[in-house]
């Protein structure tokens, strides 16, 4: 526990209170009444006010859209499920400024509503709401349908039999089951609508604003450390409470259900109801979640010339990039693995030492380490990189200009995810096997290779596999610290968007085309290895 | 799947982890071993749009034996705000990025330490703002102007705009898109553009008469360009329905440079008379590791070679009178001859000021 308590003190909350402190000491005096004036000013609570409903909004709109997915994944077997989740996950982990790209193709002038029914979502907050279930899809599909699968149906039919209406015996046995679940999904994406950067700023244009937005505006453009520091603060509190309740439902989830393997739960659908039900699923992944990243394709190959790789071929040389980066695009794929695979390898360590920690002791202090450990997917990013800023500049510790700095923001948000991904299994390791390996004669070592580590094992995969992803997207953090000989695909498509000229702009799309690949591969890798479905991603 | 696929899945993600952490921890050595005093290695703290070409940075190697290590930080507000932050303890020499409309806030700071560069008399005389000081050398000059889309006039038979009064003509109304003043440098110049031109207690009463002509406001120059003008190559493909845009003087040679094939003309034209003129400064960063190096540095920026370098690589042009401009500019670029310009001091004094009145009566 030692470790990881460590890494964070020293990585995260160190970085974090000196650029708070930063913002709300004058002369190494406290300046706490700047909390009461920031929080009097209109602007910033207009700010809060559209923060919370749009996240509520948010949320309430993606469990709608999500749970009949979550359903159709959980309990239906078709031909490409594997594909499809695969898919639905990519956009969990694409960089936000090349989705709002996609997404206004769709909702905006002479996108998909436009032509059909001259419907224009793009000026309004529609738009950030569907973006959001967008976003979010995935962690209800993953979070409910993954339990929901592993639900015995068996213990439904049994109410039926004794009596009970089919909605009677779904609202009595599987409804409390899955509930936890649900709130858990709803949690997570309140979290992630709540703290939204990319997709408030790319598709609110400067009429809406989140917190996060608002940090941003106040710290990097503004220098404004007072407010930006206020407004932490009540990001940091609302995070928190969120956390907290969290960490409850996730308590209260972790009680003994009965849960059976995915592949007897799930069949062929049959009967007229159940197949539209699959097909209005599939047709909501389509229109949301395909056609957007769809589009992404479409432009990435629509090069003056007519359709082709041009734009794909002109990635291979520095020259065609106007030596914007001194080394070739393509080269950022090679970067971005690279800091990805080191960011996962710290996560990794970091995360497992404390899901073992977690596991082992209990208690309030531990729990309370627990939900700490979520914080970073909570904080802004320019709060952590300023952080770095003003704490890393000294020898030994003056990181600022070192590679190295880009895993290690990138392992912050992975770790959450490890542990997450880590903890259920590691807590659901029957302590009765244990000894029946060491009464049938296994030594300690040899009980735990047979037991432990096959179990273990599997989800150290599948947190790699996140974590991977994670730090493959990461935007916000990276984009401070990454040096032009090596920047990483997000940062390589920023920079190109920011010029114009249309082999930029074709260059762009054929880098987050790359990228949404690689995402979708490394996911679909992570699904072939994963058979147990109890983490909570 | 199988035990054995299993165990082959494990074995491989192993042996690429090695294999790459021992391929990152190589290429750290190779380019930061040497930094520190007397190092033969001078960092240039930079926003993300600093670019050079490989040869001139290998030639001031050649000439002066220091090796130019680039660190970008963000857009042009954003680094600078780092430096402010960092100051004292810098993480490089020279920093490049601070323009006319920032730069009080990087003096103000006291970022920089004083040096007369090398070649300054060749430097044009309106571009030296702190010239009795020389805590800052200017590097580039550019000029934020609305941009049209030539085929949209064409097809209309309507003449693009040229001035900041026609753009309230009932002719332009719902064409124009134009970037958020407090979060974008385009659209900061342009605002400062509509005070040099209306005066500071006219520019109100021309964003209320701009806004009922239907000025559109987003977030960022990517946005404004690529996803609502009509006449860029990403807008094209987005459908975009803009044809008046608040770009710079420079945008068109490069919708010229980047299309493949290239065309005869650019697909884009610059209202001359909507410009406001942009000054970016470099200087020696206070607390430097590497003084001297910083020095040659920055001599070298102003140098023939690095100025006539610079405009195909950043799009800006060049401060030094000697330096030839690219074809590409001279074919396809405007010439701005009466760009708009605030005194420094006036916008350090009304900046805040003047963005919070532009965002009440134009954003809310």
């Amino acid at each position: 526990m030692a470790v990881p308590v460590a890494f964070f003190a020293l990585f995260f909350a160190y970085p974090v209170v000196a650029i708070v402190g930063r913002g709300l000491k004058t002369d190494g005096d406290w300046q706490f009444g700047r909390i009461g004036t920031v929080l009097s000013r209109p602007d910033i609570l207009d700010v809060l006010w559209f923060t919370t409903w749009q996240a509520i909004a948010s949320t309430a709109l993606t469990l709608l859209i999500a749970l009949p997915g979550a359903y159709v994944f959980a309990r239906f077997d078709f031909p490409g499920k594997q594909l499809l989740r695969a898919v639905v996950t990519v956009p969990f982990v694409l960089p936000t400024v090349v989705v709002g790209t996609a997404f206004l193709a769709l909702l905006g002038r002479g996108g998909f509503l436009d032509e059909l029914w001259g419907i224009r979502l793009d000026t309004t907050v529609w738009a950030i709401l569907l973006a959001h279930v967008f976003f979010n899809y995935a962690v209800v599909v993953r979070t409910v349908g993954g339990l929901w699968s592993q639900l015995d149906p068996r213990q439904e039919e049994a109410a039926r039999v004794l009596g009970a209406g089919r909605l009677a015996a779904w609202r009595r046995v599987t409804l409390p089951a899955l509930a936890p679940a649900v709130a858990a999904a709803a949690l997570m994406v309140f979290l992630f609508t709540f703290t939204s950067f990319g997709v408030v700023q790319i598709l609110g244009g400067p009429a809406y604003s989140t917190l996060e937005v608002e940090i941003y505006r106040q710290t990097a453009q503004l220098l404004d450390l007072p407010t930006a520091a206020v407004l932490t603060l009540v990001q940091f509190a609302a995070v928190g409470g969120i956390l907290a309740v969290h960490a409850w439902t996730v308590r209260r989830r972790e009680t003994a259900l009965r849960l059976v393997d995915p592949a007897q739960t799930s069949r062929r659908p049959h009967g007229a109801g159940q197949w539209a039900l699959l097909g209005g699923v599939l047709l909501t992944v389509l229109l949301l979640i395909v056609v957007p990243l769809g589009v992404l394709v479409e432009r990435s190959l629509d090069t003056s010339g007519g359709y082709g790789f041009g734009f794909y071929r002109a990635l291979q040389s520095a020259e065609a990039s106007g030596s914007t980066f001194l080394v070739p695009p393509l080269d950022a794929i090679g970067n971005s693995l690279r800091y990805a695979l080191v960011a996962t390898l710290i996560a990794l360590v970091i995360g497992g030492l404390a899901a073992a920690a977690l596991t082992r002791r209990a208690g309030r202090l531990v729990r309370g380490f627990d939900a700490l450990l979520m914080l970073p997917l909570g904080v802004s990013a320019v709060t952590v990189g300023f952080g770095f800023l003003i704490t890393l500049d000294e020898p030994p510790l003056d990181l600022r200009t070192s590679w190295i700095l880009v895993p290690l923001a990138q392992a912050l948000v992975g770790v959450p995810f490890v542990v997450r991904t880590m903890l259920p299994v590691l807590r659901a390791v029957d302590e009765r096997l244990r000894e029946a390996a060491a009464v049938l004669g296994a030594s300690p070592l040899r009980a735990w290779r047979e037991v432990d580590l096959p179990l273990v094992r599997r989800a150290v995969l599948v947190a790699a596999g996140f974590a991977f992803a994670v730090s493959l997207g990461e935007f916000g953090a990276t984009v401070f610290i990454a040096r032009p000989d090596n920047p990483t695909l997000p940062v390589a498509v920023a920079r190109l968007l920011g010029r114009s000229g249309e082999l930029n702009y074709g260059q762009a799309m054929a880098l987050s085309t790359i990228l949404m690949l690689v995402c979708a591969v490394s996911l679909l890798l992570l699904e072939r290895i994963r058979t147990d479905r109890s983490g909570e991603f | 799947m199988n035990t054995t696929t299993k165990y082959a899945a494990t074995a491989l993600a192993a042996a690429l982890g090695v294999t790459v952490l021992a391929g990152c921890g190589g290429s750290d050595d190779k380019s930061s071993g040497d930094t520190g005093a007397g190092s033969k290695t001078v960092t240039l703290v930079s926003h993300d749009s600093f670019n050079a070409s490989d040869a001139v940075l290998k030639a001031f190697t050649k000439q002066t034996g220091y090796k130019v290590k680039v660190l970008k930080s963000g857009d042009a507000g954003a680094a600078l705000n780092q430096e402010i932050l960092t100051k004292g303890s810098p993480r490089g020499d020279v920093f490049f990025g601070a323009d006319n409309t920032l730069l009080s806030r990087a003096l103000d700071n006291g970022l920089f330490t004083s040096y007369e560069a090398e070649g300054l008399d060749r430097v044009a005389a309106d571009t030296q703002l702190d010239a009795d000081e020389h805590r800052v050398t200017p590097i580039d000059t550019g000029d934020i102007c609305v941009n049209y889309d030539k085929k949209y006039f064409a097809d209309k038979k309507l003449d693009p705009p040229n001035s900041f009064d026609d753009l309230l003509k009932p002719a332009y109304k719902n064409l124009l898109v134009t970037e958020n003043a407090a979060t974008s440098s385009p659209g900061l110049g342009f605002l400062l553009g509509t005070v040099a031109s209306q005066g500071e207690t006219g520019y109100q009463d021309y964003w209320k008469k701009l806004k009922s002509n239907g000025v559109k406001v987003v977030d960022g120059w990517e946005q404004a360009y690529n996803e609502e003008f009509s006449g860029s190559a990403g807008g094209r493909k987005a459908k975009a329905d803009r044809p008046l845009v608040v770009s710079y003087a420079s945008s068109p040679p490069v919708e010229v440079l980047y299309a493949d094939p290239q065309p005869d003309e650019a697909p884009t034209g610059v209202a001359t008379g909507t410009c406001f003129r942009q000054i970016e400064f470099a200087g020696l960063l206070d607390g430097a590791k590497n003084e001297a190096g910083g020095k040659a540095l920055l001599d070298f920026l102003i140098s023939k070679q690095f100025q006539e370098d610079m405009p195909l690589n950043m799009f800006v042009n060049p401060v030094v009178k000697d330096a030839k401009l690219p074809e590409l500019f001279t074919k396809f670029g405007a010439t701005v001859d009466k760009p708009a310009t605030v005194a420094p001091e006036k916008i350090a004094k009304n900046r805040e000021q003047w963005v919070q009145s532009w965002s009440s009566l134009v954003v809310k």
